[in-house]
């Protein structure tokens, strides 16, 4: 019997095509036709995605087999698709979350010119095509493609605004960072070819297979798929390029840079959690690499005045934080955290959006203040982004991130003591963004005031789907020790990721931990708001400065990367290159022209000196002939 | 049966060798070209001669099983002869119109080529 799931290209196909429709056609096709294009072939996929995860509810599963991609000697690595429960919750965050900020983006990019309305729709169909392969992908090499077509159409819309070179700077940043952890998941993937022969996730994650393979093969395929991830996902020591991200269109910072393509390295990770399991010490990398960059993005998101930049540093620590998740085990609330994370960062995005669009493409809240009268949906949506990321119950950010604290503390009390701490200082920075920009005075011009209004529908209805979706997003992973039976996230995930043992935990110790986190996070927010609500700019001095300029790393990898790497470049140019390598090229020609001056002068034209030479030639020829080759 | 002459193959091979070097050292001492083509003669004869010295020698030594052997050496000589005589007709042209030029038959203006 076929099975019912075989349509599944479908889903991946259509956003190609409407990239392909709107790519083409820039030129040539009116605003609404391209929106409705981009939109409506994002929402067809949603559609589509929404009744493959009933299916995959239902218990049906799918492996989706179309064609060897590459078939060299024994290696056949086949163009195939695997439909799971993990991939059926990523497909449906993708194309839900996408579909919205298509719609969003059809209002805030309305002053476009039409042929840049047009690329800037296909760029977004052609990231959620990439997005939607890379987690469909059976093996590591379709994930691969999707992996780096994500990584191209982050690249192409940060630079969206090309003739801004700051802009164009910023996306080669991203794609750079990128590309060095690229290598690193290449080179993974190149060993277990070499160690196994396969790339399937089903093959490779085996008991046969895994049996293979020595403790230190996985130690190391592992960390290479980690320094993968780091990249992709914006971890130390790669994170540096995603605040710069913040470069393109606010759209794109909601869907690419906080909701779906960052969240890439989380999935992978969670894919392979059957290998992750296997290495304790991978483990501890990547949970401690979690939180300190978890705390790091945090610390300089405390100080950042740009409303997306604190945004961006907030999504790189939050990406922290799924990372701790994964790297102390709990993989399904690394899931959750991405799910909700998904709904609550694309909320507050998008909400600054709106921000930014009222202030007429003002993005320094030290210039605003007070818009909590002007526009009030978006107020009321980004406060509501704002509880759910500091996790105040019942919103979503709660259940997941007390999930990460809990896994942290099981594993042992300093993570998890400096993990809450990270967590009372994404309250107290979200909270201060909030009130600095909505409450208090206005501080802009006079000018911007009078221009202040709400944005249209098309962009406030999905503010509030996504609001309504951050509040009862949490609901699916209710923790066992509240109600019954209420985690329903891990049980539909178990077959995917398998869970080791039992809490460790007593149920009164949860409520401790919770009550714990839930108190100080209220207590951070009244502070903020002592501290921020009647807001005035001043010159940060001290550590506060340090924080401002983030902590300086960008400087840092200037002076410790980039400078050298630039003098040896000049010292290769005009050392190596102009002696070495000029030195072998013009030193041939000369050696050819010195002999060939020299051989010349034997051409003399004397007919007996041509005899002498020849007869001289064939002795010495006859000589080799009888007495020198034996 | 006829007595077999036996003359030691030897005295055929130094007295080619003989020719042959005379020929060489014709070519290359002498500048007259009428005397150099008389050398290359030379030594083309030399060969002639040993091509048929050894011709010889094949067949008395494999009559009796191969009737043809060493007919090949001899067919070679007639090669060489004809080719011979074609060369010499063409360098008497040559030099016949070298000296209707300049007077002369010394190798050494013919360097004049190279202008």
């Amino acid at each position: 019997m076929q099975n019912a799931l075989q349509i599944v290209y479908l889903i991946p196909l259509l956003p190609l095509i409407g990239f392909l429709i709107n790519g083409i056609g820039r030129n040539h096709l009116s605003k609404p036709v391209i929106s409705l294009v981009g939109c409506g072939t994002i929402f067809a996929s949603f559609v589509l995605s929404i009744w493959v995860f009933m299916q995959v509810k239902g218990g049906n599963t799918y492996d989706a087999h179309y064609f060897n991609f590459i078939s060299v000697g024994k290696l056949v690595i086949p163009f195939a698709f695997k439909i799971d429960q993990l991939s059926s919750l990523f497909l449906l965050i993708i194309t839900g979350v996408g579909f919205l900020i298509h719609v969003y983006s059809t209002s805030y990019m309305h002053e476009e010119k039409t042929e840049h309305f047009g690329r800037y729709f296909s760029y977004l169909n052609l990231f959620v095509f990439s997005m939607l392969l890379l987690v469909m992908g059976a093996n590591f090499v379709i994930l691969f493609i999707g992996w780096e077509g994500v990584g191209l159409c982050s690249y192409l819309l940060i630079g969206y605004w090309f003739k801004n070179t700051t802009y164009n700077k910023a996306a080669s940043k991203a794609f750079i960072m990128n590309r060095i952890g690229d290598l690193a998941f290449l080179i993974a993937i190149f060993w277990l070819i070499a160690k196994l022969g396969t790339v399937s996730f089903s093959e490779v994650f085996s008991a046969a297979n895994l049996a293979k393979l020595k403790a230190l093969d996985i130690t190391v395929i592992t960390i290479l798929l980690f320094v993968g991830a780091t990249g992709k996902s914006a971890q130390i020591p790669l994170y540096t390029w995603l605040p710069d991200a913040m470069a393109g269109p606010t759209p794109v910072s909601a869907l690419i840079h906080a909701a779906t393509m960052v969240t890439a390295g989380i999935y992978m990770i969670a894919r392979s959690n059957v290998l992750y399991s296997l290495t304790p010490l991978t483990m501890d990398i990547v949970a401690y690499t979690g939180l300190a960059t978890a705390l790091l993005a945090a610390t300089i998101a405390l100080k950042q005045n740009d409303i997306k930049k604190v945004l961006a540093y907030s999504t790189v620590s939050q990406l922290g934080f799924m990372f701790l998740a994964l790297g102390t085990g709990a993989y399904v609330a690394a899931v959750f955290h991405v799910m909700t994370h998904a709904f609550f960062k694309a909320l507050l995005f998008l909400g600054s959006g709106s921000v930014i669009h009222a202030m007429s493409g003002e993005q320094d809240i030290r210039n605003m203040g007070g818009l909590s009268k002007k526009l009030k949906i978006t107020f009321i949506t980004f406060l509501i982004g704002c509880i759910a990321i500091a996790g105040i119950p019942p919103f979503s950010g709660f259940f997941s991130k007390d999930a990460i604290l809990l896994s942290a503390y099981i594993k042992s009390p300093v993570l998890y003591s400096i993990a809450l701490f990270t967590a009372l200082l994404t309250a107290f920075y979200m909270f201060r963004l909030l009130f600095i920009t909505f409450t208090g005075s206005f501080r802009g011009t006079e000018e911007q005031k009078h221009h202040l209004h709400e944005s249209p529908a098309s962009m406030t209805i999905p503010l509030i789907v996504l609001a309504v979706l951050s509040i009862i997003g949490g609901f699916v992973g209710i923790p066992e020790a509240i109600m019954h039976g209420g985690d329903k996230l891990t049980a539909f995930l178990s077959p995917v990721i398998a869970q080791h043992g039992e809490h460790a935990v007593s149920h009164s110790t949860e409520y401790m931990l919770m009550g714990l986190s839930t108190a100080l996070v209220v207590i951070m927010i009244i502070a903020a708001w002592f501290v921020f609500r009647n807001y005035q700019a001043k010159e940060a001095t001290g550590l506060g400065k340090v924080l401002e300029n983030k902590w300086y790393v960008d400087e840092l990898y200037d002076a410790a990367i980039v400078k050298p790497l630039k003098r040896i470049g000049t010292f290769f140019n005009s050392v190596f290159e102009k002696s070495v390598v000029d030195g072998l090229v013009n030193g041939v020609g000369k050696a050819v022209n010195y002999s060939s001056r020299q051989l010349r002068l034997l051409q003399s034209g004397q007919v007996g000196s041509y005899v002498l030479l020849m007869v001289l030639s064939m002795v010495v020829f006859f000589i080799i002939q009888f007495f020198i080759r034996k | 049966m006829v007595k077999k002459n036996n003359m030691p193959i030897n005295y055929y091979i130094f007295l080619s060798i003989a020719l042959f070097s005379i020929g060489i050292v014709g070519v290359l001492t002498r500048r007259n070209a009428i005397i150099i083509f008389m050398c290359i003669e030379l030594m083309l004869n030399a060969v002639n001669l040993l091509l048929v010295a050894f011709s010889k020698m094949h067949h008395l030594r494999l009559a009796e099983t191969n009737a043809v052997a060493g007919a090949d050496g001899q067919l070679f000589v007639f090669f060489i002869m004809v080719v011979a005589a074609a060369e010499v007709s063409v360098g008497l042209a040559i030099i016949v119109m070298m000296y209707r030029n300049i007077h002369s038959v010394d190798v050494n203006f013919l360097n004049r080529l190279k202008h």
